[in-house]
């Protein structure tokens, strides 16, 4: 049970890590009907930020702060110079292009900091443990990035909600050539809002530096999860991210763990656990099929 | 106050406007008439910057708007309540009214949420609602509502009573009857010739791309053989 407990944590961060990166994501899909498959290289520009002033200041704090503003003006200068090019044209175009920055970003790493990762230590603040539930520890560094979660989801919901910006963005987000005819500089509120999905990016990148290798390329393998989180959550719907990520983050995590230990009931163990661990990686993708056969357009649908 | 001259645009290869020339003096309810398909959107279109101008010159408070950006025209002071609505679904009523508010016309009393509300008192009943929400009656209201919310200098109506029910297009011209009253500077496209002829000052007929006529109601009102050669009344 207390393992059960434990993985179900490990899900709720994995599933705010994923909320992180949807959340711009599925802004910039939805509002600029842009396909950015370069978003997970904002992630690692924000790692990378994140280690390298962290490594030198020794402060984590420091290397937060300075990885979402790293991250947030890259993002912005992709925005002014290749994707405001990219507004107009086809998803197929959008694809290549962004494929073309994904090449870009993992050679510039590479160049600026060479092949080997860089490796990120938890702060001292955080290092320690924090019994959640009586009789099972649980890292206070993955408490704080769920706290962070918890943290972004609330920003993003007074923000598109009860300021006129929000109102702005969304209003952007359903009929851009009307909200510009009423005075909206729309160009500028699309950087804008790259560069706060970017920040974002930038963020979880900098938050997952103590708990993976920084290296060139770490940004794709949470890319495919994280445009999976946005189908299922509804394209560019920030509830439908943060209620897919929450679902795709448990699945991921709690059928790695149930999966092998369900079949083992039916299977030999040599085959249950090969068996789990394959239906274990299936199970987000049929997640996204079942959600997809029933509401077409995700749980919570925009452009509906 | 607003001049459009020798204004030609395409759409696409396809040429809409053949050099429409058409004024628009401050405080005056003026009108844009003419069959579907002749231009009259389109024109409306160029003015607002959504449609890119070919030749010609639009002039507004004595500066050349055909050139810039659609928001930077509004914020000179053109509001527009486009054919179709095109509110915003996704957003309340209210939010849909305070999304863009302004006073680009430096008015020393704005419109502001109350005050809309006096002019469309039935829309204060839809505060909440979300805009997919409200009848074409108040999304049509909502449309004019939200265009006076960033005070104008002019008022650009493109078929703001089109499909509307007859007391829901009284409530309109009610609407815009006040704002006449109150000096607002307005250019009107509607097929309501009636309703025109009393409340405009002055109208121009648009005919494949060409304004073909300009003049007064009286001399409009005056003219059977020209309402049915370029209106079909």
């Amino acid at each position: 049970m207390l393992l059960f407990l434990e993985q179900l944590l490990n899900g709720l961060q994995l599933g705010v890590m994923l909320f992180l990166m949807s959340a711009g994501l599925t802004l910039v899909f939805g509002i600029m009907r842009v396909i950015n498959l370069a978003h997970g290289s904002l992630y690692m520009v924000g790692a990378y930020v994140a280690a390298t002033v962290f490594l030198h200041s020794g402060s984590f704090i420091l290397g937060l702060l300075a990885a979402i503003t790293a991250a947030g003006l890259v993002g912005m200068l992709v925005e002014l110079l290749v994707l405001r090019r990219l507004y107009g044209r086809d998803h197929l175009d959008q694809v290549l292009a962004t494929f073309g920055l994904i090449l870009f970003f993992n050679e510039l790493t590479v160049i600026i900091w060479g092949r080997q990762p860089l490796f990120m230590d938890v702060p001292d603040l955080l290092s320690g443990t924090i019994e959640v539930i009586p009789g099972a520890p649980y890292p206070s560094y993955r408490l704080a990035i769920i706290l962070a979660g918890i943290l972004v989801a609330a920003f993003l919901y007074l923000l598109f909600n009860h300021t006129r910006l929000g109102m702005q963005i969304r209003a952007g987000a359903s009929n851009r050539e009307m909200i510009a005819a009423l005075g909206v500089n729309i160009k500028l509120l699309n950087t804008l809002v790259f560069g706060l999905g970017a920040l974002l990016a930038g963020l979880a990148g900098a938050m997952a530096g103590p708990i993976l290798a920084v290296e060139s390329g770490m940004g794709e393998s949470i890319l495919i999860l994280t445009f999976v989180v946005i189908v299922i959550g509804g394209i560019g719907s920030i509830r439908g991210a943060l209620i897919a990520a929450l679902m795709v983050g448990m699945v991921e995590t709690l059928g790695g763990f149930m999966l092998p230990a369900l079949l083992r009931l039916f299977l030999p163990a040599a085959t249950a656990d090969g068996a789990g661990a394959s239906l274990a990686s299936m199970s987000v993708y049929m997640l996204m099929a079942v959600v997809l056969v029933l509401r077409p357009h995700g749980l919570f649908p925009v452009h509906d | 106050m607003l001049t459009l001259q020798g204004v030609e645009a395409f759409y696409g290869s396809s040429q809409v406007l053949f050099g429409v020339d058409l004024q628009l003096e401050a405080g005056s309810v003026t009108t844009l008439l003419g069959r579907n398909g002749m231009g009259k959107t389109s024109v409306v279109r160029a003015i607002m910057g959504i449609l890119p101008v070919h030749a010609g010159v639009i002039r507004f408070a004595g500066r050349e708007i055909q050139l810039m950006p659609s928001y930077s025209i509004a914020r000179l002071g053109i509001g527009m309540v486009p054919e179709g609505r095109q509110i915003f679904p996704n957003l309340t009523l209210r939010e849909n009214l305070l999304a863009a508010a302004a006073n680009y016309s430096g008015s020393s009393e704005p419109y502001d949420l109350d005050h809309v509300l006096t002019i469309f008192p039935k829309l204060g009943d839809r505060l909440s609602h979300f805009g997919n929400q409200l009848s074409g009656g108040e999304q049509q209201m909502l449309a004019v509502a939200r265009a006076l919310m960033i005070n104008p200098r002019v008022l650009i109506l493109d078929e703001a009573t089109e499909g509307l029910a007859p007391l829901i297009r009284a409530e309109i011209w009610r609407g815009l009857n006040i704002l006449k009253q109150k000096g607002q500077t307005i250019l009107v496209i509607d097929k309501n010739l009636d309703v025109l002829l009393r409340i405009a000052d002055h109208h121009h007929i648009i005919e494949n791309g060409r304004v073909v006529w300009s003049g007064s109601s009286a001399r409009l009102a005056a003219d059977d053989a020209l309402q049915e050669r370029y209106l079909g009344v």
